[in-house]
């Protein structure tokens, strides 16, 4: 087990922020728990990263990080990149909890823009990064009105813009960040993930948590909660396939990214979650450009 | 003249803004089919009223009654917010006199027109293609000009742009504030002359401002002269416009030629 431990920074509270701040924003996660997909206000803090680095997500973790957690980090599927290392060490210095890279044995994961490709198990909880909360935001610029549109159901304008989208690309073009209805009532945001990960948030055992610093809004969807993504009848919603399996893993289940090898055309199809590919690689599966 | 039931029934309406008068004590009943014309100089109070019986304005007194499918005649102020914004997209319309203010600019014409239609529940993309075309045909728009943006559109197909995406849903009152303004006079001309043939067909009620008395002879069968906020003349169209019997009304009637 590669799960590591480290001291508290000394001069911090335990996971950086005060004690009510911490319960404030629980008040707001239980209320958002307790409405699936509606987005809770609450009094976000300043945070020692910029705004658009993970905010909101990284308030919604420390609230409810206890020292018994083991914590994972992921950004765009990795588990290797700035954003990830940073807010892993953070956590690992103001609250001394065990953090790994390996989906199954954390407790807590924070991610940016990526639901993993490892199942989920119950008890786990999955906290998102979000740029922005309202998915109404560029169709209608009156936060009086969203509001008043989400309390009644007023979602065609969402609508409006997907038909938008089949009429200038012959297709639903939106690949992230895809509208869903949570549990029949609220439009929701899932965040920038794929959409290709969208069937992942209906019916997931985990508890999924959205944080958004800058807006000051939490929302959440709640374990087994029925997540629909938005579509027409005649053009109805498909996830992203890819041609070619990943070149490390071979696998062909999992959301591939491309990566330019040359200016001569080269290119490989890899895995973005790095932990599954390499739990795959380490159990024997070998792709086309595997070393 | 004609029995049968109210379609909207107007009270004592009045609205202020703080000590000036918006509109005062106005009160009418508007028939299914019918259409009104709310004439007047600038400032008198013609789009406070307008708005006021749309219900977007909350009136300072007096009721407004509409005949509620299923529900018959209903004071709007006892009407949720849901019931009353789904009146606004379904059962009625509203066509803006700038129609940046009524269309969105920044969606393709089909999309203008099936917003009402998705509101509703419709989710067949081809459908509501299928409608959206019907429908810009029959406001003799190119149908051709489909996925086009309005911002492409001539002031005139904007015009009649809006009042497509406003019918689609087949709604029994429409209100229309100036809707000719914006025009030339020769574009002014064919927007009537469409005008009056679809409200004809779907036996459409409207209630019509307008500063122009000629627009109220060709399609008003009701008039509505208003000053200061009140009404000081009403009648059939031509009655009033022939026969002008309040000071200010054969004032208006005289500064027009051959109105």
């Amino acid at each position: 087990m590669n799960a590591t431990t480290a001291p508290v920074q000394a001069g911090y509270n335990f996971a950086y922020l005060d004690e009510h701040t911490k319960r404030m924003i629980r008040r707001a996660l239980l209320k958002a728990v307790a409405i699936p997909g509606y987005q809770v206000p609450f009094g976000s803090r300043e945070m020692p990263l910029p705004y658009g680095w993970g905010t909101g997500g990284i308030q919604v973790t420390a609230a409810l990080i206890g020292p018994d957690d083991v914590l994972k980090v992921i950004d765009q599927g990795a588990d290797d990149t700035t954003n990830a290392v940073n807010i892993r060490s953070f956590f690992a210095k103001v609250a001394g909890v065990a953090t790994t890279t390996r989906t199954t044995e954390a407790t807590l994961i924070q991610t940016r823009h990526r639901i993993p490709e490892t199942p989920l198990a119950e008890g786990q909880i999955l906290v998102f990064q979000v740029p922005i909360p309202e998915p109404l935001r560029w169709l209608e610029p009156r936060e009086t009105e969203t509001r008043t549109m989400h309390a009644l159901r007023e979602y065609g304008l969402m609508h409006v813009k997907l038909y938008e989208d089949i009429v200038r690309h012959g297709r639903i073009a939106t690949t992230y960040d895809y509208p869903v209805i949570v549990n029949d009532h609220y439009l929701m945001r899932p965040s920038p993930i794929p959409k290709f990960d969208n069937p992942k948030l209906h019916r997931n055992p985990a508890l999924m948590l959205f944080g958004a610093g800058r807006e000051k809004r939490v929302y959440a969807v709640p374990p087994y909660t029925d997540v629909r993504s938005l579509d027409f009848d005649d053009h109805p919603f498909a996830v992203e396939r890819w041609e070619e399996p990943c070149a490390l893993c071979a696998s062909t289940e999992a959301y591939l990214d491309e990566i330019i090898l040359d200016d001569k055309g080269g290119r490989m199809f890899v895995c973005s979650d790095t932990e599954y590919c390499a739990v795959r690689q380490e159990a024997g599966h070998k792709g086309a450009m595997a070393p | 003249m004609k029995p049968g039931r109210v379609l909207l029934q107007v009270r004592g309406l009045s609205k202020f803004y703080g000590e000036r008068v918006g509109c005062e004590r106005v009160s009418f009943d508007l028939f299914p089919g019918e259409v009104l014309c709310i004439a007047g100089e600038s400032g008198s109070g013609k789009s406070t009223l307008l708005q006021t019986l749309a219900y977007e304005l909350r009136p300072d007194a007096g009721a407004v009654h509409y005949d509620l499918s299923g529900r018959g005649l209903t004071d709007l102020s006892g009407l949720p917010d849901s019931t009353l914004r789904e009146l606004w997209r379904t059962d009625w319309g509203f066509v803006r006199q700038n129609p940046r203010d009524g269309l969105r600019m920044r969606v393709s014409a089909g999309a203008n027109i099936g917003e009402r239609l998705m509101a509703i529940g419709e989710r067949h993309y081809g459908d509501i293609r299928v409608q959206a075309q019907d429908w810009l045909q029959r406001v003799e728009i190119d149908d051709t000009r489909l996925d086009e943006a309005p911002t492409s559109f001539s002031g005139g197909m904007q015009q009649r742009l809006q009042i497509a995406r406003n019918l689609v849903t087949r709604p029994r009152l429409v209100f229309m504030d100036e809707p000719t303004a914006g025009l030339d006079v020769s574009v002014q001309a064919r927007f009537l002359d469409l005008l009056r043939r679809l409200t004809a067909e779907l036996r459409l009620a409207v209630i019509l401002v307008t500063h122009d008395l000629a627009v109220a002879r060709l399609l008003a069968q009701r008039l509505i002269v208003m000053r200061h906020g009140r009404i000081v003349e009403t009648g059939l169209t031509d009655q009033v416009l022939d026969d002008p019997q309040h000071p200010y009304t054969q004032l208006l009637v005289s500064s027009v030629l051959a109105a």
